[in-house]
């Protein structure tokens, strides 16, 4: 019986996303969108749909070469303070959960290659990792592919040294990662137009140092995702079994 | 075309399979490695319908950190499903 109502359940599931198919825009044109872009500054509406818009002007008015980065930071950029803020209230959770717990470490030692091979290979996780948060302007990525390459490269440190520990102060990377994202808000507010809104000189698209604060949000980003996703693996490693 | 096609009608099977042996399986190291496959194989998904920013978090996280947060949460209880 409760096979059949999962069953059941998985199919109505199944169903309304094949129907999401419909509405995609491959089997649309995209002009006949019914939404139509409002500019947020002076209210006026375009005559075309918003996904027209991203495609037409991101590049003049972000400076941003990656369409997707310029998206999730400035437009929508909103919407990303609110997908940290649900994986801050994540790590915060497993932590509060894990405290209570006992703590204990067990101390296996990891073979040779695997120590050995960690220590030459880190290095080169942690650069690709910063690499891709700094230029989530340029290429595809931004801050929370690379925070989790970063984190997985600790995540290496962990399993080849048990005695591999972080301290609580990694938090303050954590805590100082998200004060400068909802401060570069604030910034804009009071610069700018509004909460999020740029008030650098997006500068020549395509070079490093472009995009007013794109990069400098996916910098923080970065910081905060590594090091929450770090803390995380590192709680669950900390709890005595 | 045709190889995209059959490339990614291979990956979907990989992934059904790796799902569904994840569920089927008594052994959970077994069930967390199986879903570890089955992020990466969607990973590869990723790539080839040309999101390679969604590819980089769903490898690093689904095959990487969530498959060892699970080891070590099966670690700390039992390794075999009653």
């Amino acid at each position: 019986m409760r096979k059949l109502a999962g069953i059941v359940i998985a199919g109505i599931f199944f169903i309304s996303m094949m129907m999401l198919f419909y509405h995609l825009p491959a089997s649309h044109d995209l002009s006949s969108n019914e939404y139509y872009y409002r500019n947020p500054i002076n209210g006026s509406v375009a005559n075309e749909s918003i996904p027209e818009h991203y495609i037409k002007y991101t590049k003049n008015e972000t400076g941003a070469v990656n369409a997707v980065t310029a998206i999730v930071v400035e437009y929508r950029g909103f919407d990303t303070l609110g997908e940290v803020t649900v994986l801050f209230t994540a790590a915060t959770g497993v932590s509060f959960l894990l405290s209570l717990a006992v703590r204990g470490r067990k101390r296996e030692e990891a073979n040779l290659i695997l120590k050995e091979g960690s220590k030459l290979v880190l290095p080169f996780i942690l650069l690709t990792g910063a690499y891709i948060f700094i230029h989530g302007h340029l290429t595809p990525g931004g801050g929370f592919p690379g925070g989790s390459v970063v984190a997985s490269g600790f995540l290496l440190m962990m399993l080849a040294y048990p005695k591999f520990f972080m301290k609580d102060r990694i938090s303050w990377f954590e805590s100082a990662a998200g004060t400068a994202f909802v401060v570069i808000g604030l910034l804009g507010l009071v610069l700018a137009t509004s909460f999020l809104q740029n008030f650098i000189p997006v500068g020549t698209p395509g070079q490093l140092v472009s995009a007013g604060i794109i990069p400098l949000i996916y910098i923080a980003i970065g910081f905060k995702v590594g090091s929450e996703l770090s803390a995380i693996v590192n709680k669950m490693k900390e709890v005595q079994g | 075309m045709i190889e995209f096609t059959i490339m990614a009608w291979i990956l979907a099977l990989l992934a059904a399979a790796a799902a569904i042996y994840a569920v089927e399986t008594k052994d959970l190291i077994s069930s967390a490695i199986a879903m570890g496959v089955a992020s990466l194989v969607v990973s590869i998904m990723f790539l080839l319908l040309q999101a390679p920013d969604v590819a980089i978090t769903e490898a690093s996280i689904g095959a990487g950190i969530t498959m060892a947060v699970f080891v070590y949460a099966i670690g700390k209880t039992g390794r075999w499903e009653e």
